[in-house]
């Protein structure tokens, strides 16, 4: 499944690796580019904020390529975001049989549509996470959805994000995990019920976090997150 | 849109679960050669609903598919039969035609082999 095919550009490049494809895109005048182009895959004129139109376990496979980031806009007055991102991520996991995946390229404009494009996904039902190639350059900087559609907590070996050189990086892999989030307190109590500081380690261990799922640059988690740091002299 | 789309098409709209197969009365449909890959036909087929299968094949006029698949297909025995399914699935495209909700009638025009399933405001 190519959502947001277009003009039908990664859907060549499926068909040349021998691959079925349908295709689903919004425009009618992308896929009259698609059609004049013969594209081997089936096509489908269709909004996928709207939810797919498949049944369920249709495909064994998803791709995107810079297509969801539109998702996150509301072109009109009744299109709610959170909505669509909701229809169309627990619409796709149905479409998908157990253990496929979905790589999904997109163009976020801020960390507020990482955020929402990741949680909409997870809350489907998805596992998985995010990959960053070149996250240092502005030109080359590509963010994939990485997903599979299994069990809470399928471990997804996600590929490694590529740096500069075309090195790879050994960054930390995202991973959804199913637990519910914690509700941040004010205050915090200890044992004998004295007030305690919020931001304790636990409290920077999950803002990293969320940090990561934004797709922001954080450093791993260590002994010294979050220690005590000592007198300075 | 090949028969393999149509097998997988449903009705996105609400309370249209279970409207399926959509009807389908294709006005212009072509064929067109794919290669045969056996193995990708033989996966594929737990995946078909045959009835809806046998169904759009005699919208578009085939009507010798036997009334009910083998239980266990082999490549080579059931050959034949995995010919002529590949060509009804991948090798015929309806261009032009409609797609009709059995629940609610709704219709999906189908226009240069593209169906048009873009809802409404008011059915989202």
């Amino acid at each position: 499944l190519d959502i947001g095919c277009g003009s039908g550009l990664s859907g060549e490049v499926l068909s040349e690796n021998d691959h079925i494809w349908v295709g689903v895109d919004i425009s009618k005048a992308m896929l009259g580019v698609a059609v004049e182009r013969e594209v081997l895959g089936d096509l489908v004129y269709a909004d996928a904020g709207d939810g797919l139109m498949f049944r369920p376990g249709s495909f064994d496979a998803c791709i995107s390529i810079s297509a969801i980031q539109w998702l996150c806009n509301a072109d009109k007055t009744s299109h709610i975001p959170k909505r669509r991102i909701k229809a169309f991520f627990v619409s796709l996991y149905r479409c998908l049989r157990k253990g496929a995946r979905a790589v999904m390229q997109f163009y976020p404009e801020n960390a507020e549509q990482t955020s929402m494009l990741t949680n909409g996904a997870q809350a489907a039902g998805f596992s998985g996470g995010l990959v960053v190639d070149y996250p240092n350059s502005t030109k080359a900087k590509k963010y994939f959805l990485c997903l599979v559609a299994g069990e809470p907590n399928t471990r997804l070996d996600l590929p490694k994000a590529m740096d500069d050189d075309g090195v790879e990086v050994p960054q930390d892999t995202v991973l959804f995990t199913s637990s519910k989030p914690e509700r941040r307190k004010k205050y915090a109590r200890d044992k004998d019920g004295k007030r305690v500081p919020v931001k304790s380690r636990k409290w920077i261990v999950k803002k990293k976090q969320s940090a990561r799922l934004a797709g922001k640059r954080t450093k791993s988690d260590s002994k010294y997150t979050g220690r005590r740091r000592g007198p300075k002299f | 849109m090949r028969l393999l789309t149509h097998n997988m098409l449903i009705n996105p709209m609400k309370g249209m679960e279970g409207a399926f197969p959509l009807k389908l009365f294709p006005t212009k449909v072509t064929k067109e050669e794919v290669k045969f890959n056996s193995a990708f036909i033989v996966n594929l087929l737990p995946k078909i609903d045959y009835k809806a299968l046998q169904y759009a094949a005699t919208t578009v006029g085939i009507k010798d598919l036997p009334s009910e698949l083998p239980k266990k297909i082999d490549q080579e025995e059931h050959d034949a039969l995995l010919k002529k399914l590949h060509h009804i699935l991948l090798e015929v495209h309806v261009e032009e035609g409609k797609l009709v909700c059995p629940k609610s009638s709704r219709e999906f025009t189908i226009k240069q082999g593209i169906p048009n399933m873009r809802l409404n405001e008011d059915e989202v």
